[in-house]
Formats: C-alpha cells, sequence, structure tokens
C-alpha cells in the first residue's frame, strides 16, 4: 500500500483552462488526474450530437487534451479518471486509442464504465413500477416521457475503482459523481472497506474540495481576493491524500493563487444543501464534521470527516425540451441612461402587446445599475451613471413568437431613446430551454458496466 | 454600533435547481457569534425580498464558522430555463454581505 498519493484537479468544468491539465502533469508530481466535464445542460447536448453521428456524444476536447500529455502521463505513471466519457465512453476511448496509436504508444489500458444512460430503457424502467417522480415536486414523470432527451444515472466511485482493479491507465466514464472520481483512487490505493464510512465520507469531501478546479485555490474567492497573487497562473488544487483519511489540500509550488482555510471552506459551502446530508452513492457525508488546520505555505489539512451508510437509490437526472427563449441588450449612455433604457422597455412591451405576442415570461434586467442584486440594489444618481445596458429577455412555447422577440429589438435603435448602441450581434435568435428531471432509482434497477480495452 | 456583514464574513453561493444556496463565512470566532445570532431565517427572507419568493433553510457548521442558507423558488426557474442574467445566482453571497447589522 502506497504511503500517500497525489490526486490532482484537472478540470472544474467543460470549458475551463485548458492548460490546467497539462499544468497539473508538468508542474509537479501526481498520481492521478481526475477531470469532471459534465454539467446537467452538457448531458443534453452530448445526447443530441450521438443522436446525429453515433460515433460522437463525449467531449472532444479530450482525445486533443490526451493526445498532449499521454506521453507524459505514461513516462510519470499518472492515471486519468474523467467523466468526459459523457454519453459515449466507448467512442471516447477509441478515439484516445487512436490518438494513443499515432503517438507510437503500443502499451495503454483504458477502462470505460458503461450502464448509467437509462434513456432507452425508460419504458421498462417505467413498466417496472419505478414512475421516476419528480424529486422536487413528486409528480409522475409520465407526462414529460417524450420530450426527454437524456437520461442518465449517477454513479459513484466503486465502478472506477473496478476498472483500476483491472489495470487501467485510463478511466473514461459516463454520468459519474464528480467526487467519486477523487474518492475511486482513495479506496483503489489503500484498500478501503466500502462500509468504512468516515473513509468514504472523507474521500467524498474532497472530491467536492476539487471537483470545481480553482474555486478551491483563490479562483471566485469572496474574501481578501485582491490579496491574492497571479491569477493568471492560477495552481489548480492537489490532494494529497492517506490511508487514514486524512488529506491535505495544496497546490503545485510556483502557481498563483491561495489555498487557505479560507479558500477551501469557502469551496466546502458551495453548492451544498443540508450539510449533514451530503448524500452521495458512496455514502452520506456530514460536513459539518469536517475540520480544516490550515498549515501554511498554500497547505491545509482536512481531517474528523464522519460519514454514514449510503441510500438504496441513485440519483436520476433527465433533460427534456420545453420551449424557447432569446435574450437583447442595448447598451444606453449618458445622460439619462437608465430613464433611455426604461423607456426603451416600455416602448418595445407596447410594441409585442400590439402585434399580440403573448411569452410564458418577460423579464428586464438594467446592466450597470440592478441586474443581479434587484431589489438589495443601491440607489443611484442618473447625474452619475456613464452607461446602463438594457437586457429583455422572453420564453416561451413558440418558437415563432420567440423569434419575433428578436426581431423587435434592433428597431429601437432607430426609433426610440438616443444615444444607444451594441447591437452588434445581429437578431437574438431562440434557443431550446433544456428543463431537469432529477428523481432516483432503485439502485438494484441499474449495474454499472466496467469494460477494458487495451493496446498491446 | 453598526457594521455591514462583508467586515466580518466572506461567502459563496450557487445553484441547486431553482434554489440558491448561499455560504456566509466568519473570519473568525467573535464574527461567527454574531452570525450566528443575527443571521436567522426571518432576517436573511426579509433582506432578500421580491428576490427569494420562496422558504429559507439555515443550517449551522460551527466548525468552519459558517451558515449555510437554501433560499428556495429563488432564481427564475433555474438552469437553461431561467431568464435572469445571474441565473446560477452566484453573485447572492455578496448580496447578503450587504446586509447592515446592528450589534
Amino acid at each position: 500500500m502506497k504511503e500517500k498519493i497525489r490526486i490532482a484537479s484537472g478540470q472544474g468544468f467543460w470549458g475551463d483552462l485548458i492548460e490546467a491539465p497539462y499544468n497539473q502533469v508538468t508542474k509537479g508530481n501526481i498520481d492521478y488526474l481526475v477531470m469532471d466535464y459534465l454539467a446537467e445542460v452538457t448531458m443534453s447536448i452530448l445526447q443530441k450530437q450521438k443522436n446525429k453521428n453515433p460515433t460522437l456524444g463525449y467531449a472532444l476536447d479530450l482525445p486533443k487534451l490526451m493526445k498532449r500529455i499521454l506521453p507524459i502521463c505514461k513516462e510519470k505513471g499518472i492515471k486519468v479518471i474523467t467523466n468526459g466519457g459523457g454519453v459515449n465512453p466507448a467512442s471516447c476511448a477509441d478515439a484516445i486509442l487512436k490518438e494513443a496509436l499515432d503517438l507510437n504508444i503500443d502499451d495503454l489500458k483504458i477502462a470505460i464504465v458503461l450502464g448509467d444512460n437509462i434513456l432507452d430503457r425508460l419504458d421498462e424502467i417505467i413498466d417496472s413500477g419505478c414512475e421516476l417522480n419528480n424529486m422536487e415536486t413528486a409528480v409522475s414523470i409520465i407526462p414529460v416521457k417524450n420530450k426527454i432527451l437524456s437520461a442518465n444515472v449517477y454513479f459513484g466511485a466503486y465502478p472506477i475503482v473496478e476498472a483500476l482493479k483491472k489495470g487501467a491507465d485510463i478511466v473514461i466514464t459516463g454520468r459519474t459523481t464528480d467526487t467519486g472520481l477523487t474518492l475511486a483512487p482513495m479506496i483503489y490505493e489503500f484498500g478501503w472497506d466500502r462500509s468504512n464510512y468516515d473513509l468514504m465520507a472523507a474521500g467524498t469531501v474532497v472530491g467536492h474540495i476539487l471537483e470545481c478546479g480553482a474555486q478551491s485555490t483563490g479562483g471566485n474567492f469572496l474574501g481578501d481576493w485582491e490579496t491574492i497573487e497571479n491569477f493568471a497562473e492560477i495552481g489548480f488544487p492537489i490532494a494529497e491524500a492517506y490511508p487514514n483519511g486524512e488529506v491535505i489540500i495544496t497546490k503545485h509550488e510556483n502557481t498563483g493563487g491561495r489555498v487557505s482555510f479560507e479558500t477551501v471552506a469557502e469551496q466546502l459551502l458551495y453548492e451544498i444543501g443540508d450539510p449533514k446530508e451530503y448524500i452521495t452513492p458512496d455514502c452520506v457525508a456530514d460536513f459539518s464534521s469536517i475540520k480544516l488546520q490550515d498549515l501554511g505555505n498554500d497547505r491545509v489539512k482536512v481531517y474528523n470527516v464522519k460519514g454514514k451508510p449510503e441510500t438504496e437509490f441513485y440519483k436520476v437526472s433527465c433533460s427534456y425540451k420545453n420551449g424557447y427563449k432569446a435574450v437583447g441588450t442595448l447598451t444606453y449612455s449618458w445622460p439619462k441612461a437608465l430613464t433611455k433604457s426604461k423607456i426603451a422597455d416600455k416602448i418595445l412591451r407596447q410594441r409585442l402587446n400590439n402585434i399580440g405576442l403573448q411569452f410564458d415570461e418577460i423579464r428586464t434586467e438594467f446592466v450597470g445599475y440592478n441586474a443581479v442584486h434587484e431589489t438589495l440594489a443601491a440607489k443611484i444618481d442618473e447625474n452619475i451613471i456613464n452607461e446602463i445596458m438594457l437586457r429583455i429577455s422572453v420564453r416561451s412555447e413558440d418558437r415563432d413568437s420567440v423569434s419575433r422577440f428578436g426581431q423587435e429589438i434592433a428597431p429601437l435603435i432607430l426609433t426610440g431613446p438616443p444615444s444607444v448602441t451594441g447591437f452588434a450581434g445581429g437578431r437574438p435568435k431562440p434557443s431550446d430551454v433544456i428543463a431537469y428531471w432529477p428523481a432516483l432509482i432503485p439502485k438494484k434497477l441499474v449495474e454499472p458496466i466496467v469494460k477494458l480495452l487495451e493496446l498491446r | 454600533m453598526k457594521i455591514r456583514l462583508i467586515e466580518i464574513a466572506h461567502g459563496r453561493s450557487g445553484d441547486k435547481g431553482d434554489a440558491a444556496n448561499v455560504g456566509i463565512i466568519a473570519y473568525d470566532d467573535k464574527g461567527y457569534e454574531i452570525i450566528k445570532k443575527h443571521l436567522t431565517v426571518e432576517r436573511v427572507k426579509k433582506h432578500f425580498e421580491g428576490i427569494c419568493l420562496g422558504e429559507v433553510e439555515r443550517y449551522e457548521l460551527p466548525n468552519l464558522r459558517a451558515l449555510n442558507f437554501l433560499l428556495h423558488n429563488t432564481l427564475g426557474g433555474g438552469g437553461t430555463v431561467s431568464l435572469k442574467l445571474d441565473a446560477q445566482g452566484k453573485t447572492l453571497a455578496a448580496a447578503l454581505l450587504r446586509m447592515v447589522l446592528e450589534i
């Protein structure tokens, strides 16, 4: 058993810094590189791509990245774990194997985790009596079933552990919890017993700290952020994990950012509900038990984590199409920028009304005044406002209405208040609204499948 | 004495469906006692009047000198349904830190 392992986060979301995973494998020593690519909206996009072309449906950035880092990972013995397989881990693995062949790498094992995609099994699952009721509203899924674009179960760490046991150098999964990506190598390397829930919770908490990339190393830090050095070369988090479940969060030397009690605490609070009930497929972690000790030099110890047994359910996330929306913006300058924006909004609404357009929602925001803090925004003196961006958005089931709204924005420039600009992007186009349907499914109804693909 | 919450605490916010989560962390133990006492469910609900249209839940994390709030029915439907510029509630921690406390 290893005395410690170093697990590095290379990506906080699909679209994160492209240099981050490269820096993680080159700027110091690590044993594992973990990368989260999947947000809820990503799954529906990937499913659409796969519907059009059965060899797509995964994070296309991933094979490109692997081409760049594979030789380094092979040389240093770094294993890669990622959920970038999306709705097509097999094609993703094929693409990476192809890159490996091009690089003359002739010894590579890639494991894929399948079984999370239940889109084709919805009828069978519903017929078996599991109506996939909405977790928030308790309504049955049946009325929206025909509009569903994607349906995926969140697997935990275990399929990845199995993949590592098979000797995988790279593990490509579909929908897996972000926390499972980090917990898995700890279970595998330290031989943790899956019924030791304090250890499961310890690894889960560390997964939560790593899952948003640099958001635990100074990025988006609301404390004294102005004193954080070198954002430009910010180091992504590294978890130095020990067999007893204690972990030190750190980052490579000579990188920017900061790891402190405060930066880690902010990430621990990110997107959590009841801190005593952080539910994953692997355990229920108690975030109120976590202790942090700031060791200085960008090192924070995480210990004393308590956990409880996992539940009998997996979470399922379905996406379905729910109409269209469009957003239009115009910018008004001093003098009286806010008044001009308000009058332009009124004119637009009257015109939409006059042509009989109805929307499920129409929303007006004054960017530069109160768009984000709304009623909490401080009142401002119109004489000192330099400019306001008027942002108007609509949502409707009817695509034509949304499209027509887009045609009514630009005319305001010549037919409304003066000193207006910012219409370079063309008419706002309707975009699909994708809604989510979170549900629970008994674990016994889905079985993860782990396959090993080998180059020899 | 009047203080603004941002003088004694920091935080982070994000989305959970149509609910926003707002975590507030005090810089020291004294600050934690102040936020624990003053940031009641009622006070936070009033602060976000017109923004949070549902219930407010409050959780204590003394280990991190922190409180976590769940603001239900706050993000205009959440996800891609929402028309809000801040559809994910990313700026709501800062919005809570605007609060002025009489201590």
